[in-house]
């Protein structure tokens, strides 16, 4: 192979290496007539990062365990890595990482003989402990024992003990649930290492906003359905959703009003009667624009907003926007 | 290293660390010094006992204690991971259901190993000092280290037949302290009412047999009835003329008494999704 201008990449052997990391078809995982996961239909190729996004109980856990064979599906076929997670040989477990909900361990251990015990489990090099602690930022407590441990250092653990033996596909379950924004941060610049070394990734939330838009994909999964599989701007452009201009305006909001017109899906006055909400197509963004700037000293100000991630994936999953409204986000 | 030893390593010094080898191995050497040292207050009599005295003493108390301390190292050995969330990780490594079973078993019987071969082999060190004993009491003492561990391994293993079938933590300690009531108390009770209440209904033919159905009278049969001058001592010498077992078939009993329950464990665990 010719190496110039390509870029050569360390740790991960190519050969034989799976170009489609998961497929599913009519993947159905249910527990009586309750549906957990009902004919996912989705295919992932290898090196690419999904974001997992749904409400509590919308099928997220359930799809993991599928991917990883801890469960077997009721119906439709999943292959992870060229096999059937569920009937693969042990030796396939040692390409997959996982850093399930709530990580627990031995509070008894230290750090270091945690990740230890686990690397051995996995037959990789004990000398990576030292550097996936040094990795994650928990250097400073290798030694110290786990029941000292905050949530967030329990969570780096996890995902230290996730990343041993240079696995092709690491599936972090709601990872950055309790993490302060700078370890959110790290955590996904290691998960983009991984992905740019070839790994696959997938990160599942029960927040978009959480996820930052830091993954190629986003799948929202709603009641055990795939309310949505694709990039951001995909489901940006397939939400439809209006663009929101919000105009200052000190003299009475009447003008920008009636200047816009028809154009104007929606608008709403602010309590002091000084600024006011204007939602428009996206397509009729410029033309809004234009005429609101055309009313000079009527309006004092604007700003535009894109719908937000969060409005997003209440467009795809009412019952996110039904638990939002109920007052929680959880 | 294999997955087996790395998980039965990992019970191991988690056991250390947790002291719960510690605790067991002070409890277990006390009671032997204890007995051996402190003398018999009925007889008044100070001083260190014969080998003999001291293998009936610390038989009849290592029938409660072994079977406590196995079932409270192991009660939560699987529902207590699997609460906690361990099991979850655990299981998605390359590591089969069997062998996490099996590693389990090996690190909690190797605690009591540690605990027992410690605790009673330091008192038997002593009394090797002061000359105690001839050779058929050193072979008792002997049987009754390696015996006690058997009797340990095979509440194990009940145990974590229990902790594989139930739910919750709090539900396999429950069944747990009733089967150390029902093997350690009630059954001898139950059994000598019987005996009296049928007249010698029950025959000289089933009785053994009957004491074969209960890991802690095989170990007192194997302890008290085995050796000639520990007979003497134990007021068992009627009893062992009726239950003919050699030692070899109450070894075996033991055996089968840790490889049932084990193999149940490993087919509920194996049955079971998390």
């Amino acid at each position: 192979m010719n190496a110039i201008g390509k870029i050569v990449i360390p740790e991960l052997e190519t050969a034989g290496l799976e170009t489609v990391a998961i497929a599913a078809r009519g993947l159905s995982r249910h527990y009586g007539a309750h549906r957990a996961v009902d004919g996912l239909d989705f295919t992932l190729d290898a090196g690419t990062t999904l974001a997992l996004i749904g409400h509590n109980g919308a099928g997220k856990t359930t799809l993991m365990k599928l991917i990883l064979g801890l469960i077997r599906p009721t119906a439709g076929s999943l292959k992870v890595l060229g096999v059937e997670p569920a009937r693969a040989a042990l030796e396939h477990r040692r390409q997959i990482g996982f850093l399930p909900e709530n990580v627990a361990f031995h509070d008894e251990l230290t750090g270091t003989q945690t990740l230890r015990f686990y690397a051995r489990l996995k037959r990789a090099p004990l000398k990576q402990c030292d550097a996936l602690l040094e990795r994650v930022g928990l250097s400073f407590a290798a030694s110290r024992r786990v029941k000292t441990y905050s949530k967030g250092m329990r969570q780096r653990l996890g995902l230290a003990q996730a990343l041993l033996g240079d696995p092709q596909l690491l599936l972090l379950d709601e990872p950055t649930t309790g993490l302060d924004p700078a370890s959110r941060a790290e955590f996904f610049q290691i998960m983009r290492e991984l992905a740019d070394r070839g790994a696959t990734v997938i990160i599942s939330s029960h927040i978009l906003t959480e996820l930052e838009a830091k993954t190629d994909l986003v799948a929202i999964m709603n009641t055990g359905h795939l309310a949505a599989f694709g990039p951001l701007d995909m489901l940006r452009r397939e939400a439809d959703l209006p663009v929101r201009i919000t105009v200052v305006t000190p003299n009475g909001t009447g003008p920008a009003v009636s200047a816009l017109g028809s154009i104007a899906q929606r608008a709403v006055v602010s309590e002091n009667g000084h600024s006011l909400q204007l939602f428009v197509h996206v397509e009729d963004k410029l033309e809004a624009l234009a005429r609101l700037t055309a009313l000079g000293d009527a309006v004092a100000d604007l700003d535009i907003a894109r719908p937000g991630l969060d409005e997003i994936y209440r467009h795809f999953s009412p019952e996110a926007a039904k638990a939002a409204a109920a007052g929680g986000e959880a | 290293m294999n997955a087996t030893l790395v998980i039965a390593g990992k019970e191991i010094s988690d056991g250390m660390r947790n002291r719960w080898v510690l605790g067991a191995t002070l409890l277990l050497a006390g009671l032997a010094f204890a007995l051996t040292f402190l003398g018999s207050a009925p007889t008044g009599e100070l001083g260190v006992k014969p080998l003999a005295v001291v293998v009936v003493s610390l038989a009849s108390l290592t029938i409660f204690l072994m079977p406590l301390i196995a079932l409270l190292i192991s009660y939560d050995a699987i529902v207590g991971e699997v609460e906690r969330g361990c099991m979850l990780l655990l299981l998605t490594y390359p590591v089969t259901r069997r062998q996490i079973m099996l590693g389990k078993f090996l690190g909690h019987v190797a605690i009591l190993a540690i605990a027992t071969l410690i605790g009673y082999g330091g008192a038997g060190a002593a009394m090797a000092f002061g000359d105690q004993g001839d050779a058929q009491s050193w072979q008792a003492f002997a049987t009754l280290i390696a015996s006690s561990i058997l009797l340990g391994a095979a509440f194990v293993a009940l145990a974590y037949w229990i902790s594989a079938s139930v739910r919750e933590r709090s539900t396999a300690a429950g069944i747990s302290i009733g089967l150390w009531l029902a093997f350690v108390v009630i059954y001898d009770v139950l059994l000598m009412g019987l005996l009296v209440a049928s007249k010698g209904w029950i025959s000289d033919k089933v009785f053994p047999w009957l004491l074969l159905a209960n890991p802690a009278d095989i170990y007192r049969l194997l302890n008290l009835t085995a050796f000639e001058n520990v007979r003497q001592f134990s007021g068992m010498s009627g009893l062992s003329e009726q239950a003919q077992f050699a030692p070899a078939t109450l070894v075996a009993a033991l055996a089968v008494w840790i490889a049932v329950p084990l193999v149940l464990a490993n087919w509920k665990f194996s049955r079971s999704e998390s």
